[in-house]
């Protein structure tokens, strides 16, 4: 008996390879469908949206695109034509549906709201965190592991739970509904992974250099900086897109702590409706649009994904 | 060559001279560095929860601040304990936690496995199948809502399509029975993945030349999956068990916009309860002593599951 035998799990054979790799394509497109269904919705009119059977070939159109970024009033035939000719693809594509454009929608003060509170939130965590790590990494911190755990149990709490006192402290401060609130508040819930993935990469820097640097008369900060922070430049970056993820994604604080100035695109998305319900083309225009930049980092950081959904628990 | 030489000089230094700093000394700066975490976690999650745990002893409502605030000892969590809704709850919540677990280990270890055999182009397709855990609970819920949508969804003319039920009595949303497993579906088509990789990230960290001594005892697959492969993955699978775990305990997201916790409570998961008592009836204090006790039960059942897990690992 040689030791690759047809059907060894060390060298798979050709045919169960190709088996595998049947299945796991399978798997792939088919779960890949609500997706694609999502992004071609976004291209049609309400009116395809909802035909039955759902219809597969349509003719595109960016209807749901301009409802989503409008609001729309609608008028008689004679009165839009009084108007002139139309301003633009979404004032054309609106008037074949008897409306002007009335102004702007809320979409974008949401999306530019959910990139302010992403990112300003990743910022800070990310900045806390890499001083956090380097420090239970390198020094003698009494009780270290039960602050690394006590760390990590943050994140035990259902949000709500947490949400009720948190709601009624920021209602005192006057911190409701502020981006200021929101950036403190993900950016608490943020930094224990933060800390954790970053002690995981800081750890695996060696101390030589930085004693190396000492040795030739930089400070302990100046080491730190000309030393640790250079190498750490990759896991930094990994974890800030974790972050960034995170705080994109969140939905529960979201929508019980922001109502109107500082609410995020998550809780808005939902609450788009058109005239009879919802607007089916402008919801998934507004998700399409939510959903591009994850598609992105999750393509970027697909090598780092194992540490960063595992707390830096398992390494690949 | 000097960097080199600069290394070695520091390995050889004595541990405190290499220490000696200019300025700030060491201890001061591990607190420095240390201690923002800190403060910002004691303010923005210790704070607030001893404050929840204070008011859970009380009858506030925050929607009437000026009320005088009673103390009332021990009395919401016996209302809590001796109450029919939040025991029925909690069921539907484990319900929820048992069937996503089940089927997300199910589904993610099987894929793990076949992914493990390294066909051509399989990291490409893993990619692929990584992205549903990427997005936002809340979105997915939002659109997973018109995929259900009786006739017009997509969900509900492939179902008709291929079982030839009528589409419009394929109601996921509203039928009773079949509302808590729209959730489940979609949570598995979330997370499968991500129970997936951590599988696959277990299997692939099993050295080789065990399956090649099996090889020589002449083990066979059968034998080989049972007493390598999953025991020895098993610390990863149990790891993933472990997250998915807590996150499904705290899942309010998707059900809040798939369901909203009906149709009546057939969905009402904990997080919901939670949200309707303090959101909308304003039962502040009870509400508290609610979110005090599923606390303790999260940390408690995890707990409990990490001494197990350690167990497994150390075998």
């Amino acid at each position: 008996m040689s030791l690759t035998t047809a059907h060894s799990v060390v060298a798979p054979s050709a045919n169960s390879k190709r088996i595998a790799g049947a299945i796991i394509i399978a798997y792939a497109l088919i779960s890949i469908v609500p997706l694609l269904w999502i992004f071609a919705t976004s291209f049609k009119t309400p009116p395809d949206s909802i035909a039955y059977p759902p219809k597969i070939v349509f003719q595109p159109s960016i209807e749901g695109y301009c409802n989503l970024f409008t609001t729309r009033t609608r008028q008689t035939p004679e009165y839009i034509n009084s108007l002139g000719p139309a301003t633009g693809f979404c004032d054309e594509t609106v008037r074949k549906r008897n409306m002007v454009i009335a102004g702007p929608s809320n979409f974008l003060p949401r999306f530019v709201n959910s990139l302010i509170i992403a990112f300003g939130s990743t910022f800070c965590a990310v900045f806390l965190g890499t001083l956090s790590a380097y420090g239970f990494s390198r020094f003698k911190v009494p009780l270290a592991d039960d602050l690394l755990f006590f760390i990590l149990s943050t994140r035990f709490m259902p949000p709500i739970a947490v949400a009720i006192p948190i709601y009624l402290m920021y209602r005192e401060l006057g911190l409701s509904d502020t981006a200021l609130g929101m950036i403190l508040l993900y950016t608490a819930v943020n930094v224990s992974l933060a800390v954790w993935l970053l002690k995981g990469f800081i750890d695996e820097i060696p101390r030589e250099y930085e004693e190396a640097a000492m040795i030739d008369g930089y400070t302990r900060l100046q080491a730190f900086w000309r030393t640790v922070l250079p190498q750490a430049t990759t896991g930094i970056a990994a974890t800030a897109i974790f972050c960034l993820i995170f705080a994109w994604n969140e939905y529960a604080f979201a929508a019980l702590l922001t109502s109107g100035s500082a609410q995020t695109a998550p809780p808005f998305i939902p609450t788009i409706i058109g005239e009879g319900g919802q607007d089916w083309p402008a919801v998934a225009a507004g998700t399409t649009i939510f959903l591009v930049p994850i598609l992105v980092f999750t393509i970027l950081l697909r090598k780092q994904l194992l540490r960063g959904i595992t707390f830096g628990a398992v390494r690949k | 060559m000097l960097n080199r030489t600069a290394e070695n000089v520091a390995r050889a230094t004595p541990e405190p001279l290499a220490r000696k700093v200019r300025g700030i000394s060491d201890k001061g700066l591990a607190w420095l560095f240390i201690s923002p975490t800190i403060l910002l976690l004691l303010a923005i999650n210790i704070f607030p929860l001893f404050w929840a745990i204070y008011l859970s002893f009380t009858n506030y409502r925050a929607n009437r601040p000026n009320e005088v605030v009673k103390n009332l000892g021990f009395a919401n969590y016996q209302r809590i304990l001796g109450d029919q809704d939040i025991w029925i709850a909690m069921q539907t919540t484990a319900h929820f936690v048992f069937w996503t677990i089940l089927l997300q280990t199910l589904i993610g270890f099987t894929l793990a496995w076949l992914i493990d055999r390294k066909f051509r182009g399989h990291a490409f397709w893993t990619t692929l199948i990584l992205v549903p855990m990427m997005l936002s609970p809340a979105v997915v819920g939002n659109f997973w809502r018109f995929l259900y949508e009786p006739q017009i969804g997509l969900f509900s003319y492939v179902i008709s399509f291929v079982s030839g039920i009528p589409p419009t009595s394929i109601q996921m949303l509203s039928n009773v029975s079949m509302a808590p497993w729209s959730i489940i579906i979609v949570d598995t088509w979330m997370w499968t993945p991500y129970v997936m990789l951590i599988c696959l990230a277990g299997l692939r960290s099993i050295p080789e030349y065990i399956y090649e001594a099996a090889e020589v005892d002449r083990a066979s697959n059968w034998r080989q999956f049972w007493s390598i492969t999953l025991p020895m993955a098993l610390p990863f699978i149990m790891l993933a068990v472990l997250f998915r775990g807590i996150e499904n305990f705290k899942m309010f997201d998707m059900v809040n916009l798939l369901t909203g916790g009906g149709p009546g409570s057939t969905t009402e998961v904990a997080s919901i309860t939670l949200k309707r008592q303090a959101f909308e009836s304003w039962r502040t204090g009870y509400s508290s002593a609610f979110a005090i006790i599923l606390f303790v039960a999260v940390f408690g059942l995890a707990n409990i599951y990490v001494k197990a897990l350690n167990k497994v690992k150390q075998r």
